[in-house]
Protein backbone atom coordinates (compact mmCIF):
# COMPACT_ATOMS: atom_id res chain seq x y z
CA UNK A 1 0.00 0.00 0.00
CA UNK A 2 1.63 3.36 -0.64
CA UNK A 3 2.22 5.59 2.18
CA UNK A 4 0.37 8.65 1.26
CA UNK A 5 -2.90 6.04 1.18
CA UNK A 6 -4.66 6.33 3.89
CA UNK A 7 -5.08 3.07 6.44
CA UNK A 8 -8.55 4.05 6.87
CA UNK A 9 -10.85 5.65 4.37
CA UNK A 10 -14.84 5.64 5.31
CA UNK A 11 -17.13 8.29 3.07
CA UNK A 12 -20.83 8.26 4.67
CA UNK A 13 -21.14 4.90 6.55
CA UNK A 14 -24.76 4.28 8.18
CA UNK A 15 -25.51 1.35 10.56
CA UNK A 16 -29.31 0.97 11.69
CA UNK A 17 -30.29 -1.36 14.52
CA UNK A 18 -33.96 -1.80 13.58
CA UNK A 19 -35.26 1.79 14.43
CA UNK A 20 -32.03 2.86 15.82
CA UNK A 21 -29.59 4.34 13.82
CA UNK A 22 -26.56 3.46 15.36
CA UNK A 23 -23.74 4.95 13.26
CA UNK A 24 -25.49 7.87 11.03
CA UNK A 25 -23.47 9.34 8.17
CA UNK A 26 -19.80 8.75 9.23
CA UNK A 27 -16.66 9.63 7.19
CA UNK A 28 -13.20 10.45 8.32
CA UNK A 29 -9.62 8.77 7.17
CA UNK A 30 -6.43 7.29 9.46
CA UNK A 31 -3.17 8.25 8.15
CA UNK A 32 -0.36 5.21 8.20
CA UNK A 33 1.29 5.75 11.33
CA UNK A 34 -0.84 7.95 13.65
CA UNK A 35 -3.39 7.03 16.57
CA UNK A 36 -6.71 8.19 15.94
CA UNK A 37 -9.01 8.22 19.02
CA UNK A 38 -12.04 8.04 18.57
CA UNK A 39 -13.71 9.68 20.90
CA UNK A 40 -17.40 9.57 22.63
CA UNK A 41 -20.15 8.37 25.30
CA UNK A 42 -21.03 4.47 25.74
CA UNK A 43 -23.95 4.51 22.79
CA UNK A 44 -22.29 7.04 20.91
CA UNK A 45 -21.70 4.35 17.84
CA UNK A 46 -18.09 3.79 18.77
CA UNK A 47 -17.71 -0.24 18.75
CA UNK A 48 -20.01 -0.02 15.98
CA UNK A 49 -18.03 1.75 13.92
CA UNK A 50 -14.98 -0.84 14.73
CA UNK A 51 -17.67 -3.96 14.01
CA UNK A 52 -18.18 -2.68 10.38
CA UNK A 53 -14.45 -1.82 9.84
CA UNK A 54 -13.19 -5.96 11.00
CA UNK A 55 -15.91 -7.33 9.24
CA UNK A 56 -18.19 -7.97 12.24
CA UNK A 57 -20.94 -6.29 11.17
CA UNK A 58 -22.12 -4.88 7.50
CA UNK A 59 -22.68 -1.35 6.83
CA UNK A 60 -26.30 -0.35 5.51
CA UNK A 61 -24.89 2.62 3.90
CA UNK A 62 -21.80 4.18 3.01
CA UNK A 63 -18.19 2.67 2.05
CA UNK A 64 -15.16 2.20 3.89
CA UNK A 65 -11.81 0.90 2.69
CA UNK A 66 -9.06 -0.89 5.28
CA UNK A 67 -5.46 -0.68 4.32
CA UNK A 68 -6.16 -0.36 0.63
CA UNK A 69 -9.26 -3.00 0.73
CA UNK A 70 -12.73 -1.81 0.31
CA UNK A 71 -15.49 -3.87 2.41
CA UNK A 72 -16.58 -5.84 2.74
CA UNK A 73 -15.24 -7.30 -0.32
CA UNK A 74 -11.87 -7.35 0.73
CA UNK A 75 -12.26 -7.72 4.25
CA UNK A 76 -10.32 -11.07 4.04
CA UNK A 77 -7.38 -9.52 2.64
CA UNK A 78 -7.64 -6.71 5.11
CA UNK A 79 -7.76 -9.29 8.07
CA UNK A 80 -4.19 -10.65 7.48
CA UNK A 81 -2.81 -6.93 8.34
CA UNK A 82 -5.26 -6.03 11.05
CA UNK A 83 -5.35 -6.86 14.91
CA UNK A 84 -8.48 -6.00 16.76
CA UNK A 85 -8.61 -5.61 20.86
CA UNK A 86 -12.40 -6.02 21.44
CA UNK A 87 -13.79 -4.17 23.96
CA UNK A 88 -13.69 -7.56 26.39
CA UNK A 89 -10.50 -9.74 26.79
CA UNK A 90 -12.33 -12.69 25.09
CA UNK A 91 -9.58 -15.50 25.31
CA UNK A 92 -9.59 -18.81 25.95
CA UNK A 93 -9.85 -19.25 29.37
CA UNK A 94 -8.57 -22.96 29.40
CA UNK A 95 -5.26 -22.79 27.71
CA UNK A 96 -2.13 -20.86 28.97
CA UNK A 97 -0.92 -17.21 27.97
CA UNK A 98 1.86 -19.25 25.65
CA UNK A 99 -0.75 -21.30 24.47
CA UNK A 100 -3.73 -18.50 23.66
CA UNK A 101 -0.62 -16.81 21.72
CA UNK A 102 0.51 -19.91 19.10
CA UNK A 103 -3.05 -20.62 18.73
CA UNK A 104 -3.89 -17.08 17.40
CA UNK A 105 -0.51 -17.19 15.56
CA UNK A 106 -1.50 -20.74 13.36
CA UNK A 107 -4.92 -19.14 12.69
CA UNK A 108 -2.73 -16.20 11.31
CA UNK A 109 -1.06 -18.42 9.55
CA UNK A 110 2.29 -17.40 11.33
CA UNK A 111 4.91 -19.57 9.73
CA UNK A 112 5.45 -22.43 12.31
CA UNK A 113 9.10 -21.88 13.41
CA UNK A 114 8.18 -18.21 14.09
CA UNK A 115 5.25 -19.31 16.18
CA UNK A 116 6.99 -19.58 19.73
CA UNK A 117 9.77 -16.90 19.23
CA UNK A 118 6.95 -13.92 18.74
CA UNK A 119 4.96 -15.54 21.13
CA UNK A 120 7.80 -15.55 23.32
CA UNK A 121 8.87 -12.30 22.92
CA UNK A 122 5.56 -10.56 22.95
CA UNK A 123 4.87 -12.06 26.52
CA UNK A 124 8.15 -10.66 27.48
CA UNK A 125 7.40 -6.87 26.32
CA UNK A 126 3.93 -6.89 27.72
CA UNK A 127 6.09 -8.38 31.28
CA UNK A 128 3.66 -11.68 31.45
CA UNK A 129 6.46 -13.77 30.31
CA UNK A 130 6.91 -15.56 34.31
CA UNK A 131 3.01 -16.23 33.63
CA UNK A 132 3.19 -17.55 30.28
CA UNK A 133 1.74 -21.60 31.71
CA UNK A 134 -0.46 -19.98 34.06
CA UNK A 135 -4.18 -20.05 32.52
CA UNK A 136 -5.91 -17.07 30.84
CA UNK A 137 -8.80 -17.46 33.91
CA UNK A 138 -6.34 -17.03 36.43
CA UNK A 139 -4.79 -13.45 35.51
CA UNK A 140 -5.98 -9.82 36.50
CA UNK A 141 -8.46 -7.94 34.49
CA UNK A 142 -4.70 -5.83 33.32
CA UNK A 143 -3.29 -8.71 32.67
CA UNK A 144 -5.74 -10.28 30.45
CA UNK A 145 -6.16 -6.77 28.79
CA UNK A 146 -2.46 -6.85 28.33
CA UNK A 147 -2.46 -10.49 27.09
CA UNK A 148 -5.60 -9.28 24.43
CA UNK A 149 -3.44 -6.72 22.62
CA UNK A 150 0.07 -9.52 22.83
CA UNK A 151 -3.19 -11.72 20.89
CA UNK A 152 -3.74 -9.34 18.13
CA UNK A 153 -0.32 -8.17 17.72
CA UNK A 154 0.98 -11.75 17.14
CA UNK A 155 0.86 -11.66 13.43
CA UNK A 156 2.61 -8.42 12.79
CA UNK A 157 -0.33 -6.42 11.51
CA UNK A 158 -0.25 -3.02 10.32
CA UNK A 159 -3.59 -1.70 11.90
CA UNK A 160 -4.53 -2.00 15.47
CA UNK A 161 -8.03 -1.42 16.79
CA UNK A 162 -8.07 -1.17 20.15
CA UNK A 163 -11.67 -0.89 21.92
CA UNK A 164 -11.95 0.60 24.90
CA UNK A 165 -8.49 -0.94 26.05
CA UNK A 166 -8.22 0.53 29.56
CA UNK A 167 -12.00 0.51 30.50
CA UNK A 168 -12.19 -1.31 33.62
CA UNK A 169 -9.25 -1.58 34.92
CA UNK A 170 -7.13 -0.14 37.86
CA UNK A 171 -5.05 3.23 37.56
CA UNK A 172 -2.12 1.92 37.91
CA UNK A 173 -3.06 -1.43 35.47
CA UNK A 174 -4.62 1.51 32.99
CA UNK A 175 -0.96 3.63 32.77
CA UNK A 176 1.15 0.83 31.97
CA UNK A 177 -1.29 -0.41 29.39
CA UNK A 178 -1.06 3.11 27.53
CA UNK A 179 2.50 2.72 27.73
CA UNK A 180 2.48 -0.16 26.11
CA UNK A 181 -0.06 1.93 23.53
CA UNK A 182 2.80 4.48 23.25
CA UNK A 183 5.44 2.34 22.34
CA UNK A 184 3.24 0.49 19.47
CA UNK A 185 3.10 3.98 18.06
CA UNK A 186 6.89 4.10 17.73
CA UNK A 187 7.15 0.87 16.24
CA UNK A 188 5.13 2.57 13.14
CA UNK A 189 2.00 0.71 13.63
CA UNK A 190 -1.58 2.95 12.88
CA UNK A 191 -4.11 2.63 15.67
CA UNK A 192 -7.32 3.19 15.67
CA UNK A 193 -8.28 3.60 19.34
CA UNK A 194 -11.64 3.91 21.29
CA UNK A 195 -12.54 5.42 24.24
CA UNK A 196 -14.32 7.66 26.45
CA UNK A 197 -11.14 8.34 29.02
CA UNK A 198 -10.48 12.28 28.04
CA UNK A 199 -7.63 12.23 29.61
CA UNK A 200 -6.32 9.00 27.79
CA UNK A 201 -7.05 9.99 24.58
CA UNK A 202 -4.79 13.29 24.98
CA UNK A 203 -1.89 11.35 25.73
CA UNK A 204 -2.33 9.05 23.53
CA UNK A 205 -3.88 10.41 20.00
CA UNK A 206 -2.51 11.98 17.07
CA UNK A 207 -6.01 12.82 15.99
CA UNK A 208 -9.52 12.56 17.53
CA UNK A 209 -12.78 12.38 16.11
CA UNK A 210 -15.61 13.01 18.51
CA UNK A 211 -18.46 11.05 18.05
CA UNK A 212 -22.06 12.15 19.97
CA UNK A 213 -25.43 9.81 18.93
CA UNK A 214 -23.76 8.60 16.14
CA UNK A 215 -22.35 11.39 14.23
CA UNK A 216 -19.19 12.75 14.22
CA UNK A 217 -19.48 16.27 15.70
CA UNK A 218 -15.46 17.36 15.07
CA UNK A 219 -12.39 15.76 14.07
CA UNK A 220 -9.08 17.97 14.82
CA UNK A 221 -5.66 17.37 17.01
CA UNK A 222 -5.91 17.48 20.88
CA UNK A 223 -4.02 20.41 21.12
CA UNK A 224 -6.65 22.46 18.31
CA UNK A 225 -9.38 21.04 20.31
CA UNK A 226 -8.03 22.10 23.55
CA UNK A 227 -7.76 25.57 21.99
CA UNK A 228 -11.56 25.91 21.33
CA UNK A 229 -11.92 26.69 24.74
CA UNK A 230 -8.42 28.08 26.10
CA UNK A 231 -9.79 31.95 25.22
CA UNK A 232 -12.63 31.50 27.55
CA UNK A 233 -12.54 31.83 31.17
CA UNK A 234 -13.34 28.81 33.18
CA UNK A 235 -13.55 28.65 37.18
CA UNK A 236 -14.92 26.15 39.32
CA UNK A 237 -16.10 26.61 42.94
CA UNK A 238 -16.42 23.57 45.54
CA UNK A 239 -19.46 24.89 47.84
CA UNK A 240 -20.28 23.28 51.71
CA UNK A 241 -22.96 22.32 51.00
CA UNK A 242 -25.40 20.26 47.95
CA UNK A 243 -25.39 22.40 44.96
CA UNK A 244 -27.16 20.14 42.73
CA UNK A 245 -30.97 21.36 43.59
CA UNK A 246 -29.86 24.67 43.18
CA UNK A 247 -27.80 24.33 39.55
CA UNK A 248 -30.73 25.89 37.52
CA UNK A 249 -31.21 28.49 39.23
CA UNK A 250 -27.73 29.59 39.89
CA UNK A 251 -26.98 29.39 35.58
CA UNK A 252 -30.23 31.35 34.84
CA UNK A 253 -28.19 34.13 36.88
CA UNK A 254 -25.21 33.97 35.10
CA UNK A 255 -26.22 35.18 31.82
CA UNK A 256 -24.36 34.17 29.02
CA UNK A 257 -21.85 31.89 31.17
CA UNK A 258 -22.59 27.96 31.44
CA UNK A 259 -22.08 26.18 34.60
CA UNK A 260 -21.81 22.61 34.34
CA UNK A 261 -21.88 20.54 37.82
CA UNK A 262 -18.78 18.62 38.36
CA UNK A 263 -20.33 16.81 41.74
CA UNK A 264 -22.90 17.30 43.91
CA UNK A 265 -20.69 20.22 45.66
CA UNK A 266 -18.53 21.10 42.91
CA UNK A 267 -19.46 23.35 40.14
CA UNK A 268 -17.58 24.79 36.84
CA UNK A 269 -18.58 28.04 34.97
CA UNK A 270 -17.64 28.62 31.24
CA UNK A 271 -17.10 31.97 29.34
CA UNK A 272 -18.65 35.08 30.91
CA UNK A 273 -16.51 37.79 32.25
CA UNK A 274 -14.73 35.99 35.38
CA UNK A 275 -15.10 39.52 37.70
CA UNK A 276 -19.04 39.06 37.31
CA UNK A 277 -19.17 35.48 37.53
CA UNK A 278 -17.04 35.79 40.67
CA UNK A 279 -19.68 38.37 42.05
CA UNK A 280 -22.75 36.43 41.16
CA UNK A 281 -21.52 33.40 42.65
CA UNK A 282 -20.56 35.11 45.93
CA UNK A 283 -23.88 36.58 45.65
CA UNK A 284 -25.79 33.44 45.33
CA UNK A 285 -24.04 32.19 48.14
CA UNK A 286 -25.17 34.25 49.92
CA UNK A 287 -28.31 34.52 48.92
CA UNK A 288 -28.67 30.76 49.40
CA UNK A 289 -26.77 30.41 52.53
CA UNK A 290 -24.14 28.06 51.21
CA UNK A 291 -20.76 28.18 51.92
CA UNK A 292 -17.96 28.43 49.15
CA UNK A 293 -15.00 26.12 50.32
CA UNK A 294 -12.90 26.92 47.39
CA UNK A 295 -12.69 28.80 43.78
CA UNK A 296 -10.61 28.99 41.48
CA UNK A 297 -9.15 29.50 38.19
CA UNK A 298 -8.56 26.63 35.68
CA UNK A 299 -6.54 25.42 32.79
CA UNK A 300 -8.99 23.85 30.44
CA UNK A 301 -8.36 20.33 29.29
CA UNK A 302 -10.04 17.82 26.38
CA UNK A 303 -12.36 17.24 28.69
CA UNK A 304 -13.52 20.92 28.82
CA UNK A 305 -13.12 20.83 24.87
CA UNK A 306 -15.07 17.97 24.50
CA UNK A 307 -18.35 19.05 26.73
CA UNK A 308 -18.28 22.34 24.87
CA UNK A 309 -18.17 20.31 21.25
CA UNK A 310 -20.56 17.57 22.40
CA UNK A 311 -22.88 19.41 24.66
CA UNK A 312 -22.84 16.93 27.62
CA UNK A 313 -22.39 17.17 31.26
CA UNK A 314 -19.27 16.30 32.81
CA UNK A 315 -21.95 13.72 35.06
CA UNK A 316 -22.31 11.61 32.13
CA UNK A 317 -18.86 11.45 31.31
CA UNK A 318 -18.08 10.74 34.99
CA UNK A 319 -20.67 8.04 35.02
CA UNK A 320 -18.71 6.57 31.67
CA UNK A 321 -15.63 6.15 33.55
CA UNK A 322 -17.34 3.60 36.14
CA UNK A 323 -15.59 -0.12 35.47
CA UNK A 324 -18.38 -1.68 32.59
CA UNK A 325 -20.26 -4.16 33.82
CA UNK A 326 -19.13 -7.77 33.11
CA UNK A 327 -16.13 -7.10 31.45
CA UNK A 328 -13.85 -9.57 31.65
CA UNK B 1 -6.78 -18.83 -4.59
CA UNK B 2 -5.13 -21.45 -3.65
CA UNK B 3 -3.74 -19.74 -0.58
CA UNK B 4 -7.11 -18.81 0.25
CA UNK B 5 -8.37 -22.29 0.44
CA UNK B 6 -4.75 -22.81 2.75
CA UNK B 7 -5.97 -20.61 4.61
CA UNK B 8 -9.23 -21.76 5.16
CA UNK B 9 -8.44 -25.63 5.88
CA UNK B 10 -5.53 -24.47 8.12
CA UNK B 11 -8.17 -22.31 10.10
CA UNK B 12 -11.09 -25.65 10.21
CA UNK B 13 -8.06 -27.67 11.38
CA UNK B 14 -6.88 -25.72 14.11
CA UNK B 15 -10.32 -24.54 15.81
CA UNK B 16 -11.15 -28.36 15.52
CA UNK B 17 -7.71 -28.90 17.90
CA UNK B 18 -8.41 -25.81 20.11
CA UNK B 19 -11.46 -27.17 20.91
CA UNK B 20 -10.50 -30.81 21.53
CA UNK B 21 -8.04 -29.16 23.72
CA UNK B 22 -10.31 -26.37 25.18
CA UNK B 23 -13.93 -27.94 25.86
CA UNK B 24 -13.50 -32.06 25.63
CA UNK B 25 -13.66 -32.22 29.05
CA UNK B 26 -16.04 -29.57 29.80
CA UNK B 27 -19.32 -31.14 32.41
CA UNK B 28 -21.89 -30.75 29.93
CA UNK B 29 -19.76 -32.71 27.01
CA UNK B 30 -18.90 -35.43 29.24
CA UNK B 31 -22.41 -36.12 30.97
CA UNK B 32 -24.55 -35.67 27.72
CA UNK B 33 -21.61 -36.84 25.69
CA UNK B 34 -19.99 -39.73 27.31
CA UNK B 35 -21.77 -40.92 30.27
CA UNK B 36 -24.95 -40.76 28.96
CA UNK B 37 -24.31 -43.22 25.83
CA UNK B 38 -22.02 -45.35 27.88
CA UNK B 39 -24.75 -45.72 30.49
CA UNK B 40 -27.75 -46.90 28.34
CA UNK B 41 -25.36 -48.95 26.56
CA UNK B 42 -24.39 -50.64 29.92
CA UNK B 43 -28.32 -50.72 31.30
CA UNK B 44 -29.52 -52.70 27.93
CA UNK B 45 -26.53 -54.84 28.34
CA UNK B 46 -27.33 -55.66 32.24
CA UNK B 47 -31.48 -56.16 31.49
CA UNK B 48 -30.56 -58.59 28.59
CA UNK B 49 -27.51 -59.76 27.95
CA UNK B 50 -28.45 -62.67 26.06
CA UNK B 51 -30.38 -60.13 23.08
CA UNK B 52 -27.46 -57.30 23.47
CA UNK B 53 -25.77 -58.04 20.06
CA UNK B 54 -28.81 -57.06 18.79
CA UNK B 55 -29.48 -53.65 19.99
CA UNK B 56 -25.11 -52.92 19.53
CA UNK B 57 -26.29 -50.47 16.14
CA UNK B 58 -29.10 -48.41 17.84
CA UNK B 59 -26.65 -48.24 20.76
CA UNK B 60 -24.02 -46.82 18.73
CA UNK B 61 -26.25 -44.84 16.31
CA UNK B 62 -27.43 -43.12 19.95
CA UNK B 63 -23.68 -42.69 21.08
CA UNK B 64 -22.87 -40.73 17.53
CA UNK B 65 -26.38 -38.96 18.01
CA UNK B 66 -25.68 -37.76 21.86
CA UNK B 67 -21.90 -37.46 21.78
CA UNK B 68 -21.64 -35.32 18.39
CA UNK B 69 -24.51 -33.22 19.57
CA UNK B 70 -23.52 -32.75 23.11
CA UNK B 71 -19.67 -31.57 22.10
CA UNK B 72 -21.24 -28.44 19.71
CA UNK B 73 -23.45 -27.52 22.09
CA UNK B 74 -20.02 -26.98 24.59
CA UNK B 75 -17.79 -25.93 21.43
CA UNK B 76 -20.44 -23.38 19.90
CA UNK B 77 -21.96 -22.00 22.77
CA UNK B 78 -19.15 -21.57 25.65
CA UNK B 79 -17.78 -19.14 22.91
CA UNK B 80 -21.46 -17.60 21.79
CA UNK B 81 -21.46 -16.34 25.28
CA UNK B 82 -17.75 -15.68 26.00
CA UNK B 83 -17.35 -13.94 22.95
CA UNK B 84 -14.71 -16.01 21.71
CA UNK B 85 -16.33 -16.94 18.72
CA UNK B 86 -16.44 -13.65 17.59
CA UNK B 87 -12.75 -13.49 18.20
CA UNK B 88 -12.06 -16.58 15.73
CA UNK B 89 -14.47 -14.45 13.10
CA UNK B 90 -11.89 -11.73 13.52
CA UNK B 91 -9.09 -13.92 11.75
CA UNK B 92 -8.47 -14.27 8.22
CA UNK B 93 -10.65 -17.12 7.18
CA UNK B 94 -14.70 -17.07 6.59
CA UNK B 95 -17.83 -17.90 8.86
CA UNK B 96 -18.60 -21.01 6.85
CA UNK B 97 -14.66 -22.43 7.93
CA UNK B 98 -15.15 -21.13 11.56
CA UNK B 99 -18.63 -23.63 11.60
CA UNK B 100 -16.96 -26.25 9.76
CA UNK B 101 -14.26 -26.09 12.48
CA UNK B 102 -16.84 -26.60 14.92
CA UNK B 103 -18.00 -29.61 12.99
CA UNK B 104 -14.92 -31.38 12.60
CA UNK B 105 -14.29 -30.61 16.40
CA UNK B 106 -17.81 -32.26 17.17
CA UNK B 107 -17.02 -34.76 14.72
CA UNK B 108 -14.13 -36.00 16.52
CA UNK B 109 -15.27 -36.28 19.70
CA UNK B 110 -18.25 -38.40 18.26
CA UNK B 111 -15.81 -40.47 16.55
CA UNK B 112 -13.75 -41.22 19.88
CA UNK B 113 -16.50 -41.71 22.26
CA UNK B 114 -18.62 -44.38 19.25
CA UNK B 115 -15.07 -46.31 18.86
CA UNK B 116 -15.13 -47.16 22.69
CA UNK B 117 -18.79 -48.03 22.51
CA UNK B 118 -18.02 -50.41 19.29
CA UNK B 119 -14.77 -51.46 20.04
CA UNK B 120 -15.85 -52.62 23.54
CA UNK B 121 -19.23 -54.32 22.03
CA UNK B 122 -17.63 -55.56 18.83
CA UNK B 123 -14.55 -57.31 21.30
CA UNK B 124 -16.74 -58.41 24.15
CA UNK B 125 -20.08 -59.69 21.89
CA UNK B 126 -17.39 -61.52 19.91
CA UNK B 127 -19.33 -59.65 16.70
CA UNK B 128 -17.61 -59.50 13.09
CA UNK B 129 -18.79 -55.91 11.33
CA UNK B 130 -17.91 -55.43 7.89
CA UNK B 131 -15.33 -52.36 8.82
CA UNK B 132 -15.83 -50.57 5.63
CA UNK B 133 -19.85 -50.82 5.90
CA UNK B 134 -19.27 -49.49 9.31
CA UNK B 135 -17.06 -46.57 8.51
CA UNK B 136 -19.49 -45.43 5.51
CA UNK B 137 -22.22 -45.16 7.81
CA UNK B 138 -20.70 -43.88 11.01
CA UNK B 139 -18.34 -41.05 9.30
CA UNK B 140 -21.37 -39.10 7.54
CA UNK B 141 -23.42 -39.66 10.13
CA UNK B 142 -21.19 -37.89 13.12
CA UNK B 143 -21.07 -35.86 10.39
CA UNK B 144 -24.96 -35.19 10.25
CA UNK B 145 -25.19 -35.33 13.85
CA UNK B 146 -22.10 -32.82 14.50
CA UNK B 147 -24.12 -30.53 11.83
CA UNK B 148 -27.61 -30.63 13.43
CA UNK B 149 -25.68 -30.15 16.96
CA UNK B 150 -24.11 -26.55 15.26
CA UNK B 151 -27.82 -26.16 13.65
CA UNK B 152 -29.61 -25.96 17.18
CA UNK B 153 -26.36 -24.15 19.01
CA UNK B 154 -26.05 -21.46 16.95
CA UNK B 155 -29.89 -20.52 17.45
CA UNK B 156 -29.23 -19.93 21.13
CA UNK B 157 -26.64 -18.73 22.90
CA UNK B 158 -26.25 -20.88 26.52
CA UNK B 159 -25.00 -24.43 26.82
CA UNK B 160 -28.06 -25.51 28.50
CA UNK B 161 -30.32 -23.46 26.08
CA UNK B 162 -29.10 -25.59 23.12
CA UNK B 163 -29.11 -28.89 25.55
CA UNK B 164 -32.69 -28.32 26.33
CA UNK B 165 -33.65 -27.68 22.93
CA UNK B 166 -31.50 -30.10 21.06
CA UNK B 167 -33.41 -32.70 23.74
CA UNK B 168 -36.64 -32.88 21.55
CA UNK B 169 -35.18 -34.35 17.81
CA UNK B 170 -32.25 -36.26 20.15
CA UNK B 171 -35.15 -38.31 21.98
CA UNK B 172 -37.31 -38.21 19.29
CA UNK B 173 -35.38 -39.79 17.22
CA UNK B 174 -34.38 -42.69 20.28
CA UNK B 175 -37.78 -43.67 20.29
CA UNK B 176 -38.80 -43.71 16.84
CA UNK B 177 -35.72 -44.32 14.68
CA UNK B 178 -35.03 -47.81 15.77
CA UNK B 179 -32.32 -48.05 18.65
CA UNK B 180 -34.72 -49.88 20.47
CA UNK B 181 -37.76 -50.72 18.91
CA UNK B 182 -37.47 -51.54 15.24
CA UNK B 183 -39.45 -48.79 13.17
CA UNK B 184 -41.57 -52.07 11.13
CA UNK B 185 -43.24 -51.96 14.77
CA UNK B 186 -44.45 -48.86 15.17
CA UNK B 187 -48.11 -47.76 14.17
CA UNK B 188 -47.60 -46.44 9.76
CA UNK B 189 -47.69 -42.90 10.68
CA UNK B 190 -45.09 -42.77 13.15
CA UNK B 191 -43.01 -44.95 9.97
CA UNK B 192 -43.42 -42.29 7.95
CA UNK B 193 -41.98 -40.22 9.96
CA UNK B 194 -39.46 -42.35 11.51
CA UNK B 195 -38.34 -42.02 7.36
CA UNK B 196 -38.39 -38.31 7.76
CA UNK B 197 -35.35 -38.35 10.52
CA UNK B 198 -31.62 -39.20 9.92
CA UNK B 199 -30.97 -41.37 12.83
CA UNK B 200 -33.17 -44.15 11.27
CA UNK B 201 -30.91 -44.44 8.29
CA UNK B 202 -27.90 -44.22 10.61
CA UNK B 203 -29.44 -47.21 12.76
CA UNK B 204 -30.66 -49.08 9.33
CA UNK B 205 -26.82 -48.93 7.90
CA UNK B 206 -25.13 -50.07 10.84
CA UNK B 207 -27.62 -52.82 11.31
CA UNK B 208 -26.55 -53.93 7.19
CA UNK B 209 -22.79 -53.44 8.59
CA UNK B 210 -22.92 -55.50 11.81
CA UNK B 211 -25.82 -58.57 9.99
CA UNK B 212 -26.39 -58.20 6.22
CA UNK B 213 -22.95 -57.23 5.21
CA UNK B 214 -22.39 -55.95 1.41
CA UNK B 215 -26.04 -55.44 1.23
CA UNK B 216 -26.55 -52.40 -1.91
CA UNK B 217 -28.80 -50.61 0.73
CA UNK B 218 -26.09 -49.54 2.57
CA UNK B 219 -25.56 -46.68 -0.36
CA UNK B 220 -28.89 -45.33 0.06
CA UNK B 221 -28.56 -45.11 3.92
CA UNK B 222 -25.24 -43.22 3.29
CA UNK B 223 -27.13 -41.12 0.19
CA UNK B 224 -30.07 -40.31 2.44
CA UNK B 225 -26.90 -38.87 5.24
CA UNK B 226 -25.39 -36.69 2.71
CA UNK B 227 -28.78 -35.22 2.09
CA UNK B 228 -29.50 -34.60 6.08
CA UNK B 229 -25.77 -33.53 6.10
CA UNK B 230 -26.82 -30.87 3.52
CA UNK B 231 -30.42 -29.95 5.06
CA UNK B 232 -28.54 -29.11 8.50
CA UNK B 233 -24.62 -27.53 7.48
CA UNK B 234 -26.31 -25.42 5.47
CA UNK B 235 -28.85 -23.89 7.78
CA UNK B 236 -26.16 -23.30 10.56
CA UNK B 237 -24.15 -21.55 8.39
CA UNK B 238 -26.86 -19.48 7.07
CA UNK B 239 -27.81 -18.78 10.58
CA UNK B 240 -24.50 -18.18 11.76
CA UNK B 241 -24.04 -15.15 9.25
CA UNK B 242 -26.92 -13.17 9.90
CA UNK B 243 -25.69 -13.54 13.77
CA UNK B 244 -23.26 -11.61 12.86
CA UNK B 245 -24.32 -9.51 9.51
Amino acid sequence: MPESEPAILVDGLVKRYGELLAVDHISFQVNQGEIYGFLGPNGSGKTTTIRMLVGLAQPDEGRAKVLGYHLPAGISQAKRYMGVVPDVSNLYDELSALDNLIFMARLYGVAREEQKKRAEQLLRDFGLYERRKDRFSTFSRGMKRALTIACALIHEPRLLFLDEPTTGLDAAAARSLRSLISGLREKGLTIFLTTHYLEEADLLCDRIAILVQGRIVRIDTPAHLKRLVQTESLVEFTFQGDILPLAKELESRLGEAKAAVIDQNTIRIYGGDPAEVFDTIFQFSKDKAIGIEAASTIRPSLEDAFLKIAGLSPRVMAAEKSPGKGRR
Amino acid sequence: MAVAWQDELRGIYHIAIKDMRTYYLKPPALSWGMVFPLAWTLAFYLRSPGDFAELVPGLLAMTIVFSTTAAEAVVINFELRLGTLERLLLAPIGITSVLLGKVLGGFLFGLFTTAIVAGASILYMGLHPDILGLALIAVPSLMVFSSMGALFSVAVKEVFEAQTLLNLPRFLMVFLCGVVYPVSALPEGLQLLARLLPLTYTVQGLRISFFEHADPLLWRDFAALLVFLILFLLPAIRLLHRRFR
